[in-house]
């Protein structure tokens, strides 16, 4: 126990505080993964449209989101906010307004190829057949375009929990910042905390990431079929 | 050939504003000296304008005054294994807020955003073992001193270091970005430098002795001396002698004044003393306790 520094998550409530740590990390990116899988989908199919003035926003948008590392972001959110229009938005929110905004960026892109992939073959033969624009999408593209977009998009969900670890720089106390906290409080007493936390970070994330990733490998095997 | 034109125009357009939003907020990286300097100017602005900080009267009308300490820098400041903000550091806030009547909210701050809260309000004061540098005191303005920081360089016990030119062929272990670093390499280019990137590597070739001394801040040193067998601190203060102090926004004079005159007060009860022999005692042992603490107030050693 000592050796891999485990004996300190039993000191006091150590063991309670990394849970209600990784508390907060989960709430921030539930509710952002909500947000970021609603609008992407609604992003994702303004960027399919034709009109250009609709491809250059998105385009914009999609560049920003990709070019601004997410730290960036939440500096601005936090700190710019309140420089430039005097706008206090506390660290949890501007932590799912960061979140939320990189999701629907990245979910919408992710739904444009989805939708881009299904040849234009199908549109026609089902016209053919004599479906309204309704029906084609929801008879024909919408199932294939949704189970093309499961794999990316668990990616993406899980890359956003685990990004969560960012947030500590705006003041919001989650689950490493939690961790960082107890490592450096015991430096001195037990040095071998630092394996034995952030040891049990990982498998926090893990119990977290995995549960998720085994869904989409059930969704992936129930459609394929 | 239209589709790219509408594409270059697209990633065009980002950027400019990508760099709109980041001169706007300026110094959201807050470490490069440009961004640093357009955020110094729209700190004063926002200051005259609409008061991003709040006066002593508005704290003492709201019942809570919001304090930035560091939430992982034992034993200045840390978070005990009860949930319980502590430290030297927090023994001085936990007393400015009972001394003003008030209820006190910590906010866990980093060495990187301690100014930027400051700037925007988000807290009150920060008393996150903040050191004075004229760089700094641009942007926040400091009350009194607290505590004195200076470098240190311990060494093996069977070959002491009391002086630089004993190194000789020897080398000197720092570790990379620190004061340390910078500070030999300008004043003492004839001394080899052996280098690490974290503290945990730094510690372990000094034990193994690959090199003669460790350079480091004195807290550091001391720290890593009295919890060792074997080593000595050679050099107990090296360089310019920096001092730590509380900081509040830029032209918060009500608080700042307030927080002098409070501090002289407990400079006069050797709060200072008591605060170090109940948080930093087991860290650093009494032997440090004239070279590390100041009494506000007091005249400056």
């Amino acid at each position: 126990m000592e050796l891999l520094g485990l004996d300190v998550l039993f000191k006091g409530s150590n063991a309670m505080r990394l849970l209600q740590g990784l508390g907060v990390a989960v709430e921030i990116s539930v509710i952002s993964v909500i947000i970021s899988l609603v609008l992407g989908m609604l992003f994702g199919v303004f960027m399919t449209w034709k009109n250009p003035v609709a491809r250059v926003i998105s385009r914009i948008y999609l560049e920003i989101v990709r070019i601004m590392p997410q730290l960036v972001l939440l500096f601005i959110v936090f700190f710019g906010a309140t420089r430039v229009m005097g706008l206090n938005i506390s660290a949890e929110l501007s932590s799912i307004i960061v979140f939320s905004f990189w999701g629907v960026g990245e979910m919408g892109d992710l739904v444009r190829g989805s939708l881009e992939s299904i040849p234009k073959h199908q549109y026609e033969s089902a016209a053919a057949l004599g479906m309204n624009k309704a029906q084609i999408y929801y008879h024909i593209v919408i199932p294939q375009a949704v189970r093309r977009l499961i794999p990316m998009s668990i990616n993406l969900v899980t890359r956003m929990i685990k990004t969560t670890s960012l947030i500590l720089m705006i003041g919001v106390v989650e689950v490493m910042k939690v961790g960082q906290q107890i490592i450096e409080a015991n430096r001195m007493a037990s040095p071998n905390a630092v394996f034995g936390i952030y040891g049990t970070i990982l498998l926090l994330y893990f119990l977290v990431c995995w549960p998720i990733s085994m869904l989409a490998r059930h969704l992936e095997k129930k459609w394929s079929n | 050939m239209r589709k790219k034109l509408l594409g270059i125009a697209a990633v065009a357009a980002a950027l400019a504003l990508a760099a709109f939003v980041l001169t706007g907020c300026g110094g959201s990286a807050s470490s490069s000296a440009s961004a640093a300097a357009s955020g110094s100017a729209a700190g004063a602005e926002a200051g005259s304008g609409a008061g991003v900080f709040r006066t002593l009267d508005e704290i003492k009308d709201s019942g809570k005054i919001v304090i930035g300490v560091f939430s992982d820098k034992h034993p200045f400041g840390y978070v005990d294994e009860g949930g319980e903000y502590a430290g030297y550091d927090v023994e001085l806030a936990n007393r400015l807020a009972q001394d003003l009547g008030v209820e006190v909210e910590y906010v866990s701050t980093e060495a990187a955003n301690r100014v930027e809260y400051l700037e925007t309000g988000k807290v009150d004061v920060v008393l996150a073992n903040f050191t004075v540098t004229d760089e700094r005191a641009q942007k926040v303005d400091f009350a009194n001193p607290y505590m004195n920081v200076a470098l240190g360089v311990v060494s093996h016990k069977d070959n002491v270091i009391t002086d630089l030119s004993q190194v000789g062929d020897g080398e000197v272990i720092v570790i990379t970005g620190t004061t340390a670093e910078t500070y030999l390499t300008e004043n003492n280019p004839e001394i080899k430098l052996k280098k690490f990137e974290t503290y945990a590597n730094a510690k372990t070739a000094f034990e193994n002795k690959e090199g003669v001394a460790w350079a480091n801040d004195n807290t550091e040193v001391i720290a890593f001396a009295n919890g060792a067998e074997g080593y000595t601190v050679g050099i107990e203060e090296l360089g310019s002698l920096d001092t730590i102090a509380p900081a509040v926004s830029k032209g918060n004079t009500t608080l700042l004044e307030w927080i002098n005159e409070d501090m002289a007060k407990l400079g006069a009860e050797k709060f200072f003393h008591s605060d170090y022999e109940k948080t930093l005692l087991d860290v650093y042992g009494a032997d440090y306790e004239e070279t590390l603490v100041v009494e506000p107030g007091q005249a400056a050693k």
